[in-house]
């Protein structure tokens, strides 16, 4: 069975940088130089408790989590050439 | 062969009315207003033969997001978009121009493959000239039993034709693009599922409609195969809209519209889209023939670069422009892109930091992925593209601040920009 991966997704039209979830989950959220933030990796271990915190108190409720194997917010590596 | 299908005789000065249109084309027997599951699923088969793909820019094969739009539980209604907000695109307005008819078949035998309620068609509103001729056409057919039509006029701005921002428009009156958590998953607006499809994509399928997917493919004595409408602009004394088999290279193409002296790059796709070398005059004009030279054939655009500009300052002017058309929506875009055109209208006038190149494209990793739509992440292909294919002018930059060529000649048309070079 594949293994499902959980996700934590912005809202940007809902987000207004706040920046709350980045000092809850500072294992997965770093932000930006305008202080919206930056999802680095899916949620696992550890971090769960911390993302599902930084859903709860975002005060926009930007924040979400999917279980999913397409990512909305696709960060994974660049499409750099 | 001929190159042409979709411009099949049409007339110079005037669109086909319906019975020219039919002359030309043929009769087309589409189930009018009941669903019937057996035709449904045998012109969803020749969509899928054809490998027919969605012409505004995505290249998303169309028969899989009709097959998606006819798998939901909730009424359907079909949707043309008629938008055409790339700025270096006719393509979709030349259409509408001349074979009218074509598109309004295409968008009924979608409608009837999803069995729509009714069908729209989205035109910006500052296009006046194209809604007057679509309404003109929608008129003609009033004696045909088919789906109800009606012409809607979302804002002309460059974000407002992209499909969630169409159903935004047509649920609340809003021309700004919504938040998907999940792809794919549907557009609805006014509790209806929509289908939208670009104008060239419908007019496409009413060929295949006409004659099967394996012809819409593989073409026939008197017709080439799989043919795609381009807009040739930038160092051309004869920009235009030409009708071209895929496959045709880049440089016969630009050859219709007359170069004027040596092209030192081509943007393709559009103002999202990428930047290649001259050296892709030579590739196949397909997705798999400028894919080698990191190209994208997006909406169809061509804009040759003479050597007499400076690409950079070029590129400067689109990301500004495109900067100015962000919805405003998501802190990334609205950050973010005017921070990038900053950087580069410094690297093109030669106020820069040392490694210039390396910031702006450490801006691009970072806000790559994180706009609701795909707006930011169009310009940052097209800047990446710019400084990869453009290196040499970015060494020079580097080394002596600017190449000397920062002037206000410009082969780009940029509605409503007050130019800083």
């Amino acid at each position: 069975m594949a293994k499902r991966l959980l996700t934590l997704i912005v809202d940007p039209i809902k987000c207004d940088a706040y920046g709350h979830c980045a000092e809850i989950a500072p294992e997965i959220i770093a932000l930006d130089p305008w202080g919206y933030p930056i999802i680095r990796g899916a949620v696992s271990g550890a971090a769960k408790a911390h993302a599902e915190m930084a859903v709860r108190q975002c005060p926009r409720q930007a924040l979400s989590i999917k279980a999913s194997a397409v990512e909305a917010n696709r960060r994974v590596g660049s499409t750099r050439r | 062969m001929s190159g042409n299908r979709l411009l099949e005789g049409v007339n110079p000065t005037s669109p086909l009315t319906l019975s020219q249109h039919l002359e030309v084309h043929g009769t087309l027997a589409v189930p009018s207003t009941q669903a019937n599951a057996s035709w449904s699923e045998a012109m969803l088969a020749e969509l899928a033969t054809a490998g027919l793909d969605g012409r505004g820019g995505g290249r998303f094969p169309t028969a899989t997001k009709v097959a998606y739009v006819a798998s939901q539980r909730r009424r359907a209604r079909m949707v043309v978009n008629l938008m055409e907000s790339e700025p270096a695109s006719q393509k979709d307005s030349v259409l509408a121009t001349f074979a009218p008819h074509l598109i309004l078949d295409g968008a009924q035998v979608l409608a009837a493959i999803i069995n729509a309620d009714r069908v729209v068609v989205c035109i910006a509103n500052d296009n006046d000239r194209v809604a007057q001729l679509m309404e003109r056409a929608i008129n003609d057919r009033r004696g045909l039993k088919e789906r109800s039509m009606e012409i809607e006029r979302p804002q002309g701005r460059y974000v407002a034709s992209e499909e969630t921002a169409l159903g935004h428009y047509l649920d609340e009156g809003v021309s700004l693009p919504r938040f998907r958590t999940t792809r794919p998953s549907p557009v609805i607006a006014k509790s209806r599922v929509l289908l939208v499809d670009n104008a060239e994509t419908c007019a496409n399928v009413a060929l295949i409609a006409r004659h099967g997917g394996a012809w819409w493919a593989k073409g026939d004595i008197a017709h080439a195969p799989e043919t795609t409408l381009v807009t040739v602009s930038g160092a051309v004394q004869t920009p235009g809209v030409f009708e071209i088999a895929l496959g045709t290279t880049v440089a016969d193409i630009v050859q219709l519209a007359n170069p004027q002296g040596a092209i030192s790059g081509l943007l393709l796709g559009g103002y999202g889209g990428t930047w290649v070398s001259a050296a892709a005059l030579d590739a196949p004009y397909s997705v798999a023939g400028v894919a080698p030279f990191g190209g994208n054939l997006g909406a169809g655009i061509i804009i040759a670069l003479g050597d007499d500009v400076c690409p950079l300052v070029e590129t400067a002017r689109i990301t500004r422009w495109m900067a100015n058309e962000s919805a405003g929506q998501c802190g990334p875009c609205l950050f973010g892109l005017p921070n990038m055109a900053d950087q580069l209208e410094a690297l093109a006038s030669g106020r820069h930091s040392a490694r210039a190149d390396r910031s702006i494209l450490d801006l691009t990793d970072v806000l790559e992925g994180r706009g609701a739509c795909a707006h930011p992440d169009g310009v940052i292909r097209m800047v990446r593209t710019a400084l990869e294919v453009f290196a040499d002018d970015l060494a020079t930059h580097q080394q002596a601040r600017t190449c000397g060529r920062v002037g206000s000649k410009t082969y780009l048309h940029l509605p409503d920009q007050e130019d800083l070079f």
